[in-house]
């Protein structure tokens, strides 16, 4: 594969782009409309450039069907737009495009969904129940989450153009192997930290009895919930325990 | 009121937009977006605990791809405001025991509203797949901006309709003796740290080893109470 240079204005178009590629996100196609969205500034650079039939080609194929997390798509749209421009032959970019769409999915909802948002949620919380200012629980979560998110958008499209039809070995790499293993240690370790003291701050003035009974029925609650894990969503039964309160509080005077 | 309304409706559709079209930055979590309403209003300390009562339901609603989940970029600067909006005239715990379960019941209208986009998107591209299938970038680019300006409508009408009827609702309730006021919000942190306690064993404890992650957290957590919580 030779080697070949990105614009930055075609670089900066696409980065650009990524923040945008679940615009159209549907049942028909899924993010794929977003892809070919995201790879057509690089299609411009093909042979009889925008508009030409090289062009429509490679832009009919990108915006077939598609399915990966969103962050990591970035991947895949340099892959892509490297085999478009490297004139790989179709049929063999149709195959690798399918391909993509499984470990990209399942990779980006352990390293995003699973670690670094809950992660970085638990850890505003904690500093929450620590005192902090609502300025700095709010930075510091913003801060911390999208230092990850932009950063993996980034690294992905570079990896993604760097390897081409070899992104799949990259898929390997430490950051998205280990990532989520040390990002759920991690979460775990700011949840245990977090929930107590969150409750603290929240009865504020409570004192430690009040604290601790709060806690108590939390752990009740929690373990009810993991006991009745698939069954029951804790945040439904929360809707109508909270209204149902509210309804008894107002009575409860009149 | 009916300015407070629209700027909340203008807000809420940015901060729903964020949740899937753009940018996903994570500014419509609870946390962030509750505490900006509730600054909007005036009081954003009322609007981050509002927010963190919120966040701490929202770990048990990861917004994986096609699954419907609670929408909480519309809902929760609505319920954020709303909290701060019953403080500026009442009480604190009635005004979050109001606006927590509305910010929950909005986010769940939110996720319904979600779907039906998603319907609408897929007639859109159903209808230009021939358009596509020539390559046709006019077609790939009016599908992400029309996919992106229903988005942002759609956040905008939650945000809207939810604010006409939190706002006056909650300045009402905030008022009214209620003796039972004072569990308000310990009743309200048990629910959401029951509620994040058991997301957090539901996403982590497959992962080797976070057993004794988790139980080292609470240790520090638990030690940090018992300082602090005199």
């Amino acid at each position: 594969m030779a080697a070949r240079v990105l614009p930055l204005a075609t670089r900066l178009a696409i980065v650009s782009r990524l923040f945008a590629v679940q615009a159209s996100w549907n049942y028909e196609i899924l993010i794929g409309n977003g892809i070919g969205f995201c790879v057509e500034p690089a299609l411009r650079l093909l042979p009889g450039g925008a508009g030409g039939d090289a062009y429509r080609a490679s832009l009919a194929r990108q915006s077939q069907y598609f399915n990966a997390h969103p962050y990591l798509a970035s991947f895949a749209v340099g892959a892509l737009a490297r085999a478009e421009l490297d004139g790989q032959p179709p049929e063999r970019i149709e195959r690798f495009r399918t391909a993509l769409c499984g470990p990209l999915g399942s990779v980006g909802d352990r390293l995003v969904w699973v670690g670094l948002l809950p992660t970085c949620s638990f850890a505003s919380l904690a500093l929450f129940g620590l005192g902090a200012s609502p300025l700095v629980c709010v930075l510091a979560f913003l801060l911390m989450y999208n230092a990850g998110h932009v950063s993996l958008r980034l690294w992905g499209l570079q990896m993604g153009w760097a390897n081409g039809f070899g992104v799949a070995a990259a898929l390997g790499h430490p950051i998205l192997r280990m990532g989520p293993v040390w990002l759920a240690r991690a979460g775990t370790l700011l949840a245990g930290m977090a929930v107590p003291l969150t409750v603290m701050r929240l009865v504020n003035g409570g004192g430690i009895a009040r604290t601790g009974v709060t806690l108590l029925a939390a752990a009740a609650g929690a373990g009810t919930l993991v006991l009745f894990h698939g069954r029951v969503e804790g945040w439904r039964l929360a809707l109508l325990a909270g209204f149902a309160a509210l309804v008894l509080f107002l009575l409860r005077h009149a | 009121m009916i300015v407070d309304v629209l700027v909340l409706g203008v807000v809420g559709a940015i901060l729903g937009l964020d949740t899937v079209s753009f940018p996903q930055a994570q500014i419509s979590r609870p946390i962030v977006s509750a505490t900006l309403g509730g600054a909007f209003m005036g009081n954003a300390s009322v609007g981050l605990m509002c927010g963190v009562l919120l966040e701490l339901f929202a770990h048990e609603t990861l917004p994986f791809g096609a699954s419907r989940y609670p929408e909480w970029g519309s809902a929760s600067p609505i319920a954020g405001a709303a909290a701060a909006a019953g403080a500026a005239v009442g009480s604190v715990p009635m005004a979050l025991l109001f606006a927590v379960p509305f910010g929950l019941l909005t986010a769940s209208v939110g996720g319904w509203s979600m779907v039906q986009l998603r319907n609408l998107n897929a007639r859109l591209a159903h209808r230009r797949l021939d358009a596509l299938a020539r390559g046709s970038a006019r077609t790939v680019v009016g599908l992400q901006v029309a996919g992106a300006s229903a988005d942002l409508v759609r956040g905008g009408i939650v945000a809207v309709g939810a604010a006409t009827i939190a706002l006056p609702t909650v300045r009402w309730i905030a008022v009214q003796p209620a003796p039972l006021a004072p569990y308000a919000i310990p009743m309200l942190a048990a629910l959401g740290g029951g509620v994040a306690a058991g997301a957090a064993w539901k996403m982590f404890h497959a992962t080797a080893g976070t057993r004794w992650f988790g139980l080292a957290g609470l240790a520090i957590g638990v030690a940090l109470v018992a300082a602090l919580a005199r």
